[in-house]
């Protein structure tokens, strides 16, 4: 194995998100903005991978964003990664999930070839989990999503273990592939002095449209199949009851939840409903 | 001219998952609001075995493509068997449940066909005026809701979170029909083959299909009190969730963490002992049918969510709550009554 690529995204610390009660747009002025929390499992997991080559793997890290997006491609250099790439220009502004693959896609046949793709499962801000599989679809590369661990990589193939529901399966695939990797994977390390100095001083590459030699019909939001017709804060409420102990005892306001558990004719494991 | 409406079930262990039933029921309204049909394509080794039930819980038609290798759930075959089915029959709108299975399979669809796809929907409506598929779903950590269209591209995708509505009443009365497809020895090959499963170690229910969730969070202090939501879980079959805090603190296990962060969660009845109800949290588990949170705080967010609530002291409250619940033996077995 030769060479990793690794794919990060630059998203607003979450909890903060504001939007603007006129326009319902996203307040992004003043946001703090971190690298996807499970972006950094992927750059971990082939900055491990790199350490424990026998010969020279290089990681590169490519990112798509607005150019202060550059901050969180340095963020994966000072954990390890060896170079930088920026996909950034209007012409991606606006992108859905299909035009931000079709551009990584591009944009990483643009770089080379590599023997394995990166990326976190999702991101925090958009949470589609989408944009993973289909790079690898593009590429035309095996896809491997919810992988919790990379048990084997001999040769060109390589096995994986895919946390799904009910248990972890264990599957086999040749390389070149792409996977998608959840928290279990590892635990990511904090980026050393050493490694912020480097990251400082790296030369991440700005790559636009014309570099990567997209179709500009299938960039940005002219190539975006999905359109947001509105967004709006949910309604975070329900008619619920609340009971205190301040002034019912603490019997009164268990038998009520008791009570609601019975109406709910919750079964139990023995497929008896609670009576 | 793009016609009906599609849902993907969903075949696990050789019988049709219950998720199936939920995104037949999804596509059901969808088709009625459209006076179109529904059709219903499951992939798998045994589901033909099962297609009628699909009919009983809403589903037109149900095309069936069913082979041994088929049995697991393995991406290329599957994309390629859906592209060929939807080149042949061209629905207007399909939608899958966002399962592992979904979540990996419908983006794959989506990049081949040059489709839009709207991720984890937790609504789903037609637009009167224009026939669209208008597809909601929460972003942001579940801090703010986003409706999307496709204009242009067909079908118009989308995946809908597990447990977002409940599945129809079974109806054995009603009619439709099964549909064989068949297999082309070409489309079953794969890049990726699995070599075996682990079953998660717990013998309890897999918590995304739980009926109950139980959540404990940072109010219950202490490791040795978390093991009281253990036992509140098994009195009332249900799974362990936790908030992140919980987790932090080592008390459980990551696998049980709910929220953004986690899992995400749906149960008909959600039990939040000591949560406040971060945004992160609320994310994980806002669309359950049932909430019930208990809480020493008044002012928590997790009480603006909650169908009931009660405000105290977990350390009283979960003693006479398990007292209550736990007869002697087995758990409720006192009394066959009717009552």
């Amino acid at each position: 194995m030769n060479r990793i690529l690794v794919m990060v995204k630059q998203v607003p610390a979450t909890e903060n998100v504001r939007l603007d009660a006129q326009t319902g747009t996203m307040i992004r002025a003043g946001l703090e903005t971190v690298i996807n929390p499970l972006d950094l499992y992927a750059v971990e997991e082939a900055v491990r991978l790199k350490e424990a080559a026998d010969s020279d793997l290089r990681v590169d890290v490519l990112s798509m964003g607005p150019p202060q997006a550059s901050e969180a491609v340095r963020e994966a250099i000072a954990m390890g990664c060896d170079h930088g790439f920026l996909l950034c220009g209007q012409e991606f502004a606006g992108a859905d999930t299909w035009a931000t693959a079709y551009a990584l896609a591009r944009g990483i046949a643009t770089l080379g070839v590599f023997d394995l793709i990166l990326c976190g499962e999702r991101a925090t801000d958009g949470e589609t989990g989408q944009v993973g599989p289909m790079v690898g679809t593009f590429l035309d590369l095996p896809v491997l999503t919810y992988v919790s661990r990379i048990e084997q990589i001999e040769g060109r193939a390589l096995v994986a273990h895919r946390a799904v529901e009910g248990g972890c399966e264990v599957v086999r695939t040749s390389l070149p592939a792409l996977l998608s990797v959840v928290k279990e994977i590892n635990e990511p390390r904090l980026p050393t002095l050493a490694g912020k100095k480097r990251a400082r001083r790296a030369d991440v590459a700005v790559l636009g449209a014309r570099e990567i030699g997209a179709d500009q019909q299938c960039l940005g939001l002219t190539g975006s199949p999905t359109r947001v017709v509105k967004v709006f804060y949910p309604t975070l409420t329900r008619t619920g009851r609340i009971v205190s102990t301040e002034t019912e005892s603490v019997d009164a306001c268990v038998s009520e939840l008791v009570d609601l558990l019975k109406s709910l004719a919750i079964r139990e494991e023995g497929g008896r409903e609670l009576k | 001219m793009t016609r009906g409406v599609w849902v993907l079930g969903e075949e696990r262990g050789g019988t049709v998952h219950p998720v199936s039933y939920e995104v037949v029921a999804w596509g059901r309204s969808l088709a009625d609001s459209l006076g179109e049909d529904l059709t219903c394509v499951i992939l798998g080794e045994h589901a033909g075995g099962q297609a009628q039930e699909l009919v009983y819980r809403g589903a037109d038609t149900v095309r069936v493509v069913g082979h041994p290798k088929l049995a697991v759930f393995r991406v290329d075959p599957f994309a390629r068997i859906m592209s060929r089915l939807i080149a042949e029959h061209c629905p207007e709108i399909l939608l899958a449940a966002a399962t592992t299975m979904g979540r990996t399979l419908m983006p794959v669809l989506a990049a081949k066909l040059h489709l839009g796809l709207t991720a984890d929907c937790t609504g789903l409506e037609i637009d009167s005026k224009e026939r669209l598929l208008l597809q909601t779903r929460p972003a942001i950590g579940g801090n703010v809701m986003a409706t999307i269209k496709t204009p242009q591209h067909r079908p118009q995708m989308a995946t809908v979170r597990p447990r977002s509505r409940q599945p129809l009443p079974r109806d054995p009365s009603r009619k439709g029909k099964v549909v064989a497809e068949s297999v082309d020895p070409d489309e079953l090959h794969s890049r990726v083959t699995s070599i075996g499963f682990r079953p998660d170690r717990t013998s309890e229910v897999p918590i995304q299909d739980a009926n109950v969730v139980v959540a404990g969070g940072r109010g219950l202090k202490d490791a040795r009190t978390f093991k009281q939501i253990f036992a509140l879980a098994q009195c009332l079959g249900g799974a362990v969730g936790a908030s992140r805090a919980a987790v932090d603190q080592g008390w459980v296990p990551y696998s049980h963490q709910i929220g953004l962060s986690g899992k995400s969660v749906a149960p008909r009845l959600y039990l939040a002992l000591g949560i406040s109800g971060s945004a992160n949290h609320l994310a994980g588990m806002s669309a359950s049918e049932v909430i019930v949170a208990v809480n020493n705080d008044p002012e928590a967010n997790i009480f603006k969510v909650a169908d009931f609530g009660i405000v105290g002291d977990i350390a009283e409250i979960l003693p006479a709550l398990l007292a209550r619940l736990a007869r002697p033996g087995k758990p409720g077995s006192s009394k066959e009554g009717h009552g």
